[in-house]
């Protein structure tokens, strides 16, 4: 290296002429413009703009000219370098987007590998259709009730009208406890929960109560000695037949669509007077009475053998006995009661044929519903 | 209740285009339900013609049989005029009767083609019909003989034999007793049709006197009404005549004998049950009473029944005879050589009847009318009209005496009618629509009533036939379905002003849907339990969950329990999935369960609402029955793939559905190790809150596995989620926590083998002190390096102060003093 006091000729330093300095800026650009790679890249940066580059030695010289000839050398020396260093940028951006894009191809899956390895769990669809009926009453302002499954005989049966030599008594065939003196039963219907509510709150009462029941009933496709039922109740001035018309033509068309409502025909229950069977525009040929079987022939609908309506539960205006016994005053209020099952409605609700499958547990019941109806 | 429509029309003037089902559906709007419409001979067609037997000539067979060549005179229906020939395997005729034949070319029910065909030797052009093959009935002892008045051969026999009539089938409810008759069917018609009603009732009677059979009714409160009646000369062999056969095979009653026939004719005519007996037979005076103890009787049915002191029992001198409007006795029943009839109308108590029937498990036609009120001015007439058809039918004479004892024999002592006032509007209130009075009114008296209006209230005298009237709502119901319940409108109420789902509500909701979400399958299953399932278990003989609310009465003798646990149903349902092919199970059910309280609930009266007091007994006799969440798992936990191989489900994974739970809402649930069948005893948590236990989880023990056909290793958890929930705390504290950076310390700790983590774990905490952040356990190690007998543990923990950075030497000083508090609580030794 030379030394800053020793007097030089600009013309005499080889790397400093104006024709040096453009030939290595362009041997550079030239170098960094065929890097097709970050490496080759990598490698042009230190042949071109390394310590050891053209540019970096002939800028090492610059000291060694005498001051008037080093402010147009720096100059010249600056702006090849310059040119390089941004040149350099501009490639490394590109080859590493380059690099990116060619990473995300490389790490392509196939997404189609499957992703179960937790499996999903479930709710059962007796669970959330009760939810289901139950919020559609809370939306209207009514309260969900609840009651015990093993129940006093007083409550499940008297209290409701159904004296111990009442006929209609033998029509639930009921599941006594041991001993019969301890009159205690396996509640036949969620109703008891209406009389522990009367017997419990003060009118206006607004409560729906859906729950679990027994009856020594064979055990089929259709009949179940457990199974849900939903009750509603409603004690108020002036509550009517119409009032229970409104209530349940709400709940059918909440319950099973537009279009849907209710019919009632005159029935008996000792709970209620005057009593209705329920009947439901049949959800599947919607009242038509026929379905199209497919190829544009209608043929009867089989889910409502033709009639058009399906039974659905009971109803009526609550008894003014009921009334008395559970505490209300038959003057002053009157209440409508209504009845159905869960288990029931679900299956016209979700198609399934056999009441069975909601009570053996299997799996796949549950998880073909998810955790909400 | 099954009623031929031609019968229904003698009493009521139908309009004659009225077709069978605007019949059917007016009725139903009415109450009276329709079940079916039969019509009777249905899948017949073709020429089905009158015959008359020409000549029969008996060929025996080779296979034992014996047949009838005949030939038949059909008439011209045969196109020839000429005699058929017909072979007839029956032999209930002779030449000169007139018979039912099928030409060729007819169809049978059953789609049976009839064509002329080669039998027994002969060309058998058609067939000679028994009642059965026409699908008439059940009888076939040979084939049907018509009266000689029957029209001439070759006429069409459909006629004849009444087909294409049209039997309906009611579903009549427990409270329309009088709709169990063509008297009560046939005025609902005449009402929903406001068309004349012709009562079959309405008939002169004679007057009782003092000659006739002695009755004495010594309880009046069972029966306060005797009628008996005498007919004479009868004769036993007369046959029942055919409408009368046919009517009761319509209504769905074998014919037995022209007595008895008769005797159920008039019950299904008017309601009234009647019963007959053999006057020969009889000794001494009729006394109607309640049955001694130890007394006992034959009844029809040949059953001899112990007789309870509450039953009501119709007597003579060699004791009872009958059991009163239930079933009549054997020793003095009519029979093949009955002349003279006695005929008992009696009104009975209908509870009475209810409670007999039931004690006795019998269940009649007669009990049915009886148990649910028959009309109390029927008894004598419904006996006249018995004497009337027995004399007309059976050639007898009605003897001049009539018995009538009983208050209800006289309108002096008789109950008086029932009255019932009402405000004029209440029908419109109740149903909820406009009525005018007079349509009120008009209702009222369709149905028999008699209507005093006075002011805005009106007072109607029920009918006698309609004992289920009696309370003001009784009267809404009745105007309601005249008017028409299609009339009612739809109006939801006006105000209804709820809270919402409660807290506990809720909280359920919550539960279900965080076990959901943790890959757990709900299910629903049966309470039933029974010894076998505790066996199974493995709990010890004087484990309290072995003690169960029994069943009087239970589906099957092996489950006479009502459970109190979930686990047995709940391993038979995973085991149910496991056998049909899942890999791993992960189930949950919440139910509640019942432990007996053996207390009786008290059975109070209806006239008023219990007190305060009588409700707190009454509620406190019901078994306890807290709400459970039981959870099993079984098998892989998390499947096998790609990512790498199964994980099986273990005793930790039941632990953590309980934290999990806790975590979510919010209860600091504690884990404490217990042994506790079924759980393997060596792998099974108590999980408490404020130190009150709740329940287990664990893996269950090897041998539990085997008996319900579980995976080895399955673990299962139960806990009371009524005390999990009571534990939830209103609202959810919001947390405080620092932004300022964290600082990580890792300890391993060696200590002996039995201390647990949770007591290294609490000494840590207690040590460092408020800066620690949390403290997690991430290593557990067991061998050479850390002697026999140890383990190491290997500790995170989080420093974090709330206001500044934390020094690395506050941090050191942090952990020193946790591991110190660790090494003074429980030995550890910092690696
Ligand atoms: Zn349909």
């Amino acid at each position: 290296m030379s030394g800053p006091n020793t007097d030089y000729d600009p013309v005499e330093v080889t790397p400093l002429k104006a024709e040096e300095v453009e030939a290595a800026r362009d041997a550079a650009l030239t170098a960094i413009a065929a890097a097709n790679s970050l490496e080759e890249l990598k490698q042009t940066r230190l042949d071109h703009a390394g310590d050891r580059s053209p540019l970096a030695l002939a800028n090492r010289e610059i000291g060694a000219l005498p001051p008037a000839a080093r402010k147009e050398a720096g100059q010249r020396v600056g702006k090849a370098r310059g040119a390089v260093n941004q040149a350099l940028a501009a490639r490394q951006k590109v080859l590493e987007a380059e690099h990116e894009a060619r990473m995300l191809v490389e790490e392509t899956v196939d997404v189609t590998l499957p992703t179960d390895r937790v499996p999903a769990g479930g709710r059962h669809p007796l669970t959330t259709g009760a939810e289901y009926i139950a919020d559609i009453f809370v939306a209207m302002g009514w309260e969900v009730a609840e009651g015990p499954l093993i129940e006093a005989e007083w409550l499940n049966f008297d209290a409701l009208n159904l004296g111990p030599d009442h006929p209609a008594r033998t029509m639930q065939d009921t599941f006594w406890t041991e001993p019969a003196e301890n009159h205690v039963v396996l509640r036949t219907h969620t109703s008891p929960v209406q009389a522990r509510t009367m017997l419990t709150r003060e009118a206006p009462i607004y409560v729906v109560c859906p729950g679990r029941v027994f009856r020594t009933d064979e055990y089929d496709a259709t009949h179940s000695p457990m199974f849900h039922q939903v009750e509603g109740l409603a004690i108020d001035e002036g509550i009517s037949m119409a009032n229970l018309k409104g209530t349940l033509d709400h709940f059918a068309t909440q319950m099973f669509g537009e279009g849907i409502v209710t019919r009632f025909r005159p029935s008996y229950f000792p709970f209620t007077e005057p009593s209705a069977e329920v009947d439901l525009t049949c959800f599947v040929c919607r009242g038509a009475q026929v379905v199209d079987a497919g190829d544009g022939q209608l043929v009867t609908c089989r889910t409502c053998k033709g009639e058009g309506w399906i039974e659905w539960g009971g109803c009526g205006i609550v008894n003014p006995r009921v009334l008395i016994a559970c505490g209300v005053d038959p003057e002053r209020y009157s209440g409508f009661a209504f009845g159905m099952g869960i288990d029931r409605t679900l299956m016209f609700r979700t198609g399934l044929s056999d009441l069975r499958t909601l009570f053996e547990g299997d799996v796949r019941l549950t998880t073909a519903f998810g955790s909400e109806l | 209740m099954k009623a031929p429509l031609s019968w229904i029309k003698e009493y009521v003037s139908l309009p004659e285009d009225l077709g069978v089902e605007e019949i059917t559906d007016r009725l139903t709007a009415l109450g009276l339900k329709l079940e079916a419409i039969e019509t009777s001979g249905a899948g017949i067609d073709g020429p089905l013609v009158v015959g008359q037997v020409l000549t029969a000539e008996k060929e025996p067979q080779k296979n034992g049989k014996t047949i009838n060549w005949c030939s038949v005179d059909v008439g011209d229906a045969n196109g020839t005029g000429e005699p058929q020939g017909i072979v007839c395997g029956a032999h209930n005729f002779v030449p000169g009767d007139k018979v039912v034949v099928i030409l060729p070319g007819g169809v049978l029910p059953g789609n049976f083609q009839i064509s002329a065909r080669k039998t027994y030797g002969h060309m058998s052009a058609g067939m000679i019909c028994s009642a059965r093959e026409l699908g008439l009935g059940e009888e076939a002892d040979g084939i049907i003989v018509l009266p000689p008045d029957a029209p001439a051969p070759g006429t069409d026999a459909r006629e004849v034999l009444g087909l294409g009539e049209e039997v309906i089938e009611f579903e009549i409810n427990p409270d329309r007793a009088y709709a169990l008759s063509m008297r009560g069917i046939a005025r609902d018609a005449a009402l929903g049709f406001d068309v004349p009603f012709h009562d079959p009732a309405q008939r002169d009677v004679p007057l009782a006197n003092a000659d006739g059979y002695p009755v004495r009714i010594e309880d009046e409160s069972g029966c306060d009404y005797f009628v008996a009646r005498t007919v004479t000369g009868f004769d036993p062999t007369a046959p029942t005549p055919e409408f009368i056969k046919k009517r009761l095979e319509q209504v769905g009653v074998r014919s037995i004998s022209l007595g008895v026939d008769i005797t159920n004719y008039v019950m299904f005519e008017l309601g009234h049950p009647i019963h007959a007996y053999d006057r020969a037979k009889l000794t001494g005076p009729i006394v109607v009473r309640r049955a001694h103890e130890g007394e006992k009787l034959t009844t029809l049915d040949d059953t001899v029944r112990e007789l309870d002191p509450e039953d009501l029992v119709v007597c003579d001198d060699t004791g009872p005879i009958g059991l009163g409007g239930v079933m009549g006795g054997a020793s003095t029943e009519i029979s093949e050589t009955t002349t003279d009839v006695l005929v008992e109308v009696a009104h009975w108590d209908p509870r009475s009847m209810f409670r007999t029937g039931r004690r006795h498990k019998l269940t009649s036609e007669a009990g049915k009318r009886n148990e649910r009120g028959v009309d109390p001015l029927l008894p004598p007439i419904a006996a006249d009209r018995v004497v009337e058809l027995l004399v007309e039918y059976g050639g007898g004479v009605a003897e001049p005496g009539v018995t009538e004892v009983g208050p209800g024999a006289s309108p002096e002592t008789r109950k008086p009618l029932t009255t019932i006032t009402i405000p004029t509007s209440l029908p419109a209130r109740i149903i909820g629509i406009d009525l005018g009075d007079d349509t009120v009114v008009k209702c009222l008296e369709l149905i028999g009533a008699q209507v005093e209006v006075e002011g805005d209230t009106l007072t109607a005298t029920v009918p006698t036939y309609r004992t289920d009237l009696n309370d003001p709502y009784d009267l809404v119901e009745e105007v309601a379905r005249i008017v028409g319940y299609d009339q009612v409108p739809s109006v939801l109420p006006r105000r209804a002003t709820g809270r919402g789902l409660t807290r506990a509500q809720q909280l359920r909701r919550r539960i279900g849907r965080t076990l959901a979400g943790a890959g757990l399958v709900e299910v629903v299953d049966f309470p039933f339990v029974g010894e076998a399932d505790f066996d199974r278990l493995g709990l010890p003989a004087d484990d309290v969950l072995r003690h169960t609310v029994k069943l009087a009465n239970p589906l099957s003798s092996e489950e006479p329990g009502y459970t109190t646990t979930l686990l047995p149903g709940l391993l038979k349902v995973a085991a149910r999935n496991v056998s049909r092919g899942q890999d791993g199970v992960a189930l949950f059910e919440t139910a509640t369960v019942a432990f007996p309280v053996d207390q009786a609930a008290p059975i109070y009266g209806v006239d008023r609402r219990p007190t305060e007091e009588e409700l707190e007994k009454l509620l406190a006799a019901i078994p306890r029955q807290p709400l459970h969440l039981a959870v099993v798992l079984a098998g892989e936990r998390t499947r096998g793939g790609w990512w790498g191989s199964a994980e099986t489900a273990s005793w930790a994974d039941a632990i953590d559905v309980v934290r999990r739970l806790g975590t979510e809402l919010g209860v600091a649930v504690e884990v404490a190790s217990a042994s506790r069948a079924p759980w393997h005893p060596g792998r099974c948590a108590v999980v408490s809150v404020d130190g009150v236990e709740f329940g287990h989880a664990g893996e269950l023990h090897p041998n539990v596995c085997k008996a319900f056909g579980l995976p080895a290793r399955s673990a299962a958890v139960e806990i009371d989620l009524d005390f999990l929930i009571s534990k939830v705390p209103a609202t959810a504290a919001g947390p405080v926590f620092s932004t300022m950076p964290v600082a990580k310390e890792d300890v391993a700790l060696i200590v002996s083998s039995d201390v647990t983590v949770a007591a290294v774990e609490a000494a840590l905490r207690e040590g460092a002190g408020p800066l620690l952040e949390t403290v997690r356990l991430f290593d557990v190690y067991e061998g050479d390096q850390v002697g026999e007998g140890n383990k190491s543990l290997a500790f995170a923990l989080r420093f974090r102060a709330p206001d500044r950075t934390l020094t690395a030497e506050e941090t050191a000083a942090a952990r020193d003093a946790a591991v110190a508090r660790a090494a003074e609580l429980t030995g550890a030794v910092q690696r």
